[in-house]
């Protein structure tokens, strides 16, 4: 079937509902409405009330009321609206989605699945624009899954539905309806924690995910580069080996993300290569990615969320270093 | 032994019925003839803006837009009880109790429009700049009216919440707050029946939003929110019962979402238009209006001469929007009150390679 990200994730929902009866949908307007951005639609009809289901409207109540579901049996689906509303529920993320399985030594493990729309480029209201993958994969035992394609969405969020861990489960705004692609109709997994080396190269390694993915593999195809271009599809765990082995090889490495440069994922990625593979490297690693600020409402989104010149000019440094 | 330990209720009140009646033993007296014109302006501004607004964003002109269509009457009677010096804390959809608090057109175009400068240009009288993340207002709020209490200022807050807010666990813990301090706070809760796609129903169990009060020691009362007058009065009554050393106030305003929850919704999805219709003749524009004809103190002209007025106040505001030069420097040199090295070298960084050209 032709999907683009919405299509692709509503396929992976109503293929996850039909699999497993504990699975239960949540959240704030995911029942008739569909979701806002139509993720959850037609599920309602399919499935009923009981199993993808309106909550009130308070994110911290859905994650808190998700983590009682799943220690009573259940395999809840919390939808939070907004990546930025993420935060209202932190404490819950992080206190107790995050730390259940450990503190009673895996007796009682956390299976779920929080999705939510992040990221900005869209021209969205303030806080509707925000990208906390860093966050959530900074507090540790939080699975934490970005894709760029439909054919990933989909194939991650099957996969997720079969851990019994909590997974973070970011979808890029900008990405959901930017393209269509050909997906199978039926149930396939993408393994979580492998990255997909999108383009094979030899002069650099672009390290890269979520909105920042296609605007890479355009600069490297304008640019006619000779890359290797590895979408991270997974950000927590990390996919070591795969980054190790191409900037082994290569021995330049660019890392390109949109959430903020400093204490972020790039910050991660740039260590373990300095950790492990600091010899092979024939120039600094370089970062593109957003300022250290809180990314600006929509008149100033453009001039903070890093653009195809910027890599490009990024990839030249490099070239020629 | 058995004993009843609390007794609750709320009171409901309605001063101009859908027709433009008066109930005359609830008329606020202290609004003059000026007062009651002055409102339907306000009333009518509010919803042109937001009529102007849509179409701007249907225009492209504009990105996503709140509008506030229905809910005139709420926003006009509540702003209008504050004095310059008292406080008004907004959600995202208080735009017109901002234009009467003194914000101007200019500004409230400009933050839709997505530049920050629109809530540089709101932090004047003593007003907040309006906020997405729904229901974090109001423990903002309650450390207003603390801070006004601290300082033995003779003032109160007021602020916003929709129906859907009251969900949010900063809706209980600012609202307790604030009965435990006992804080000159007035809380409006602007219950439009919908929180996008989801009913009031959906969201609490409880008959009424008011009496949640109850729960954290302040008064309540509900009122018609359509009926500009009722939400005037019940907010002078608040403020008046706070300054005499009452406790914080919520006033529950039954409103309608006549439209759209914004521009990026499509109520068709979960609403039958036959469920807007009864909701049509309670206008909150077409009550005062009759009012105001059958007192003799508005006809056509006026109206014809006010939608002028409005539409250039209007024009000149999006005239003004597109002059508005965005300076990217702003993004760093608004993150702290100093610069830090660090920022300071993306910055020229940002300016040496033309990243913004
Ligand atoms: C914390 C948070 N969660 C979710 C949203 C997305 N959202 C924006 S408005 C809204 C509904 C608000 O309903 P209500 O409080 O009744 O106010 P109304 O829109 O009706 O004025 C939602 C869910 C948000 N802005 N903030
Ligand atoms: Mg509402």
């Amino acid at each position: 079937m032709m999907a683009n990200m919405i299509s692709a994730l509503n396929n992976a929902l109503d293929l996850c509902l039909a699999e497993n009866e504990d699975i239960v949908i949540m959240g704030e307007d995911v029942a008739k409405d569909g979701g806002v951005f139509r993720v959850t639609d037609g599920l309602l009809d399919k499935y009923g009330p009981t199993r993808v289901m309106n909550t009130p409207l308070a994110e911290n109540s859905i994650i808190g009321t998700a983590i009682g579901m799943a220690l009573g049996g259940l395999h809840p689906f919390p939808e939070i609206q907004f990546g930025g509303f993420s935060y209202q529920a932190f404490s819950q993320i992080m206190h107790h989605a995050a730390r259940f399985r450990t503190r009673t030594r895996s007796k009682m493990p956390i299976p779920m699945v929080i999705r939510f729309p992040a990221s900005g480029g869209v021209g969205g209201p303030e806080i509707h624009s925000e990208s906390p993958e860093a966050i959530f994969s900074h507090i540790g035992s939080l699975v934490v899954i970005e894709s760029s394609t439909p054919y990933d969405a989909k194939g991650l969020l099957i996969a997720a539905s079969h851990l019994h861990d909590p997974v973070i489960f970011i979808e890029p705004t900008k990405l959901y309806r930017m393209f269509k692609q050909e997906i199978p109709e039926d149930r396939y997994e993408v393994p979580i924690g492998k990255a997909n080396v999108v383009n094979h190269g030899d002069d650099m390694t672009i390290i890269t995910y979520g909105t920042m993915s296609p605007v890479v593999q355009n600069a490297v195809k304008d640019k006619n580069v000779s890359a290797d271009v590895i979408d991270l599809r997974t950000i927590n765990p990390l996919d070591e080996k795969t980054i190790l082995d191409s900037v082994k090889r290569t021995g330049k490495a660019l890392i390109v993300h949109e959430d903020q440069k400093s204490f972020s994922v790039g910050a991660e990625v740039s260590a373990l290569i300095a950790e492990k593979a600091m010899f092979d490297l024939k120039a600094p690693i370089l970062r593109v990615a957003g300022f250290h600020t809180p990314i600006p409402m929509a008149g100033y989104e453009n001039y903070w969320i890093p653009n195809e010149k910027r890599v490009s000019q990024a990839i030249d440094s490099l070239l020629s270093a | 032994m058995e004993k009843t330990v609390f007794n609750g209720s709320v009171k409901y009140i309605q001063v101009m019925d859908e027709n433009g009646n008066i109930d005359k033993n609830l008329y606020p007296k202290d609004l003059a003839d000026k007062d009651l014109i002055e409102l339907y302006k306000y009333m009518s501004l509010g919803r042109e803006m937001s009529d102007k607004l849509v179409a701007l964003q249907r225009a492209g002109l504009m990105p996503t837009i709140v509008p506030i269509y229905g809910e005139e009457a709420t926003q006009a009677g509540s702003a209008y009880a504050l004095t310059k010096d008292d406080w008004l804390l907004p959600t995202f959809r208080q735009h017109l109790s901002l234009i009467i608090k003194g914000v101007s057109i200019y500004s409230i175009f400009l933050y839709f429009k997505g530049y920050e400068e629109g809530f540089n240009l709101g932090a004047v009288n003593n007003s907040g700049p309006e906020i997405a993340p729904v229901g974090a207002g109001i423990p903002h709020a309650a450390g207003v009216a603390f801070s006004l209490k601290y300082k033995k200022k003779p003032n109160v807050a007021l602020t916003y919440v929709g129906d859907g807010g009251t969900s949010e666990g900063d809706f209980y813990e600012g609202m307790n707050f604030a009965g435990v301090n006992k804080v000159p706070l007035v809380t409006i809760i602007e219950d439009n029946e919908w929180a996008i796609s989801v009913p009031r129903a959906q969201q609490t169990a409880a008959e009424t939003l008011a009496q949640k009060a109850f729960a954290v020691g302040a008064d309540a009362i509900q009122v018609d929110g359509n009926d500009v007058l009722a939400v005037y009065k019940a907010t002078k009554d608040a403020i008046d019962s706070i300054k005499k050393g009452g406790r914080p106030y919520i006033i529950e305003a039954l409103t309608y979402r006549m439209g759209m929850h914004t521009t990026a919704d499509d109520p068709t999805k979960y609403r039958p238009e036959s469920e807007v219709d009864p909701w049509k003749p309670k206008d909150p524009l077409i009550r005062m209006k009759k009012y105001l004809v059958s007192k003799k103190l508005w006809n056509d002209d006026m109206e014809a001469k006010m939608k002028e007025d409005h539409n250039k106040l209007l024009d000149d505001a999006m005239e003004k929007i597109k002059e508005f030069k965005p300076d990217p420097k702003s993004i760093f040199e608004t993150a702290f009150g100093f610069m830090p090295d660090s920022l300071k070298e993306e910055e020229d960084e940002a300016v040496k390679n033309n990243f913004w050209q």
